[in-house]
């Protein structure tokens, strides 16, 4: 049986959705209370991690591939980057913040501080994807020495 | 001004003289060694150019690259010395310690109190004008996205393209296609075939 006991598996049943809800609340909420973008995708991020640990790297994979996470890192690049590219179609000036200064929401709710809750948001893919990405590529792929001293990769196979 | 212009002058062409032996030169070790030198150039740099968090970052990025470079360089072989330690070796020690716990405790002694943050004793520090205008100007409540999205929102930037640049590092040495040098790639299902691993 791959992965951990039958204990683990139904705690992590039962509390997968809430810490992926809460990485989504964090990200979502980064410009009104402490948290962000950073600290949402490292949470989105553990909790494929907790299903990786639990069930073994196929289930994790069959829920978010390699592939998808990849795309998802550089979404999350693009919308970084396109965003502060509006300011400079706007007005002419990298990272400028034009929604606030044209749109002004009311302060403290959520829609309020303009395109700040979009780059949370590219942050937070951009956190969370390497970070399963990486974990799972540590994980699945790992070199060792053979008897006649070659460098082998193992490795599961990729379905691209 | 113009003296500061001299002295970046001196330290450019330091560094690129360093970064040519550096590329140039065949013994690894001396090559790892004027790429240190080429660092520290840059970290006094910094200095001259009033720059002093991004001289401590350098310093201390490029010391601990040293360390990681040489450990790399000089392989498995750890060199170390041995011999026996004596009465004013030991006296030697705890007189540094002491010096260092000295200059310490003058340094405490700057600091301000407990509770005060330091922009609080400079009046015109930029932390005084993001809390004062930070929710006015980004309409952001939290201070701290205000200054990491809004007011320095290209070391943001930079921060993300490290990310990425550190998984594509990591995607790069551990894809599957890396037959070179007599590396074999081996898939799980073969390994499992030959009793596991």
């Amino acid at each position: 049986m791959k992965g951990m006991t039958i204990i683990v598996k139904t705690i992590t049943r039962w509390v997968k959705l809430f810490i992926f809800l809460f990485g989504i609340y964090v990200t979502l909420t980064g410009h009104l209370s402490p948290g962000g973008g950073f600290a949402g995708g490292v949470i989105l991020a553990c909790s494929f991690i907790l299903l990786t640990l639990a069930y073994g790297k196929e289930y994790a994979l069959s829920r978010l591939s390699l592939k998808t996470a990849k795309s998802l890192d550089s979404i999350g690049a693009l919308i970084f980057l396109l965003t502060a590219l509006i300011g400079m179609w706007v007005t002419n000036v990298f990272f400028d913040n034009v929604l606030q200064k044209l749109f002004p929401g009311t302060d403290f709710m959520l829609y309020s501080s303009g395109f700040i809750p979009l780059y949370n948001i590219g942050i937070c893919l951009k956190v969370g994807a390497p970070l399963f990405v990486t974990f799972i590529v540590m994980a699945a792929m790992r070199i060792r020495i053979n008897d006649k001293g070659e460098r082998e990769i193992i490795q599961e196979e990729e379905e691209e | 001004m113009f003296i500061t212009e001299i002295y970046l002058l001196v330290l450019l062409v330091f560094m690129i003289i360093a970064a040519i032996i550096a590329v140039e030169i065949k013994s690894l070790i001396s090559s790892v060694i004027s790429l240190g030198a080429v660092g520290v150039g840059m970290s006094i740099s910094f200095l001259f150019l009033a720059a002093p968090d991004l001289a401590i970052v350098q310093i201390a990025v490029e010391v601990l690259l040293l360390i990681f470079l040489i450990r790399a360089t000089l392989g498995r072989e750890i060199v170390s010395e041995k011999g026996a330690v004596t009465i004013p070796l030991r006296l030697l020690s705890i007189f540094i310690v002491l010096v260092i716990l000295g200059f310490g405790i003058i340094a405490f002694r700057n600091l301000p109190e407990f509770g005060k943050p330091v922009f609080s004793l400079v009046p015109e520090a930029p932390s005084n004008s993001y809390i004062q205008h930070g929710l006015k100007e980004t309409g952001s409540a939290n201070i701290i996205t205000a200054v990491i999205l809004d007011y320095r929102g290209y070391d943001t930037l930079g921060e993300a393209t490290v990310l990425f640049t550190s998984l594509l590092g990591a995607l790069v040495i551990l894809r599957a296609k890396t037959k070179k040098n007599g590396t074999k790639v081996i898939n799980h299902k073969e390994t499992k075939a030959r009793g596991g691993e």
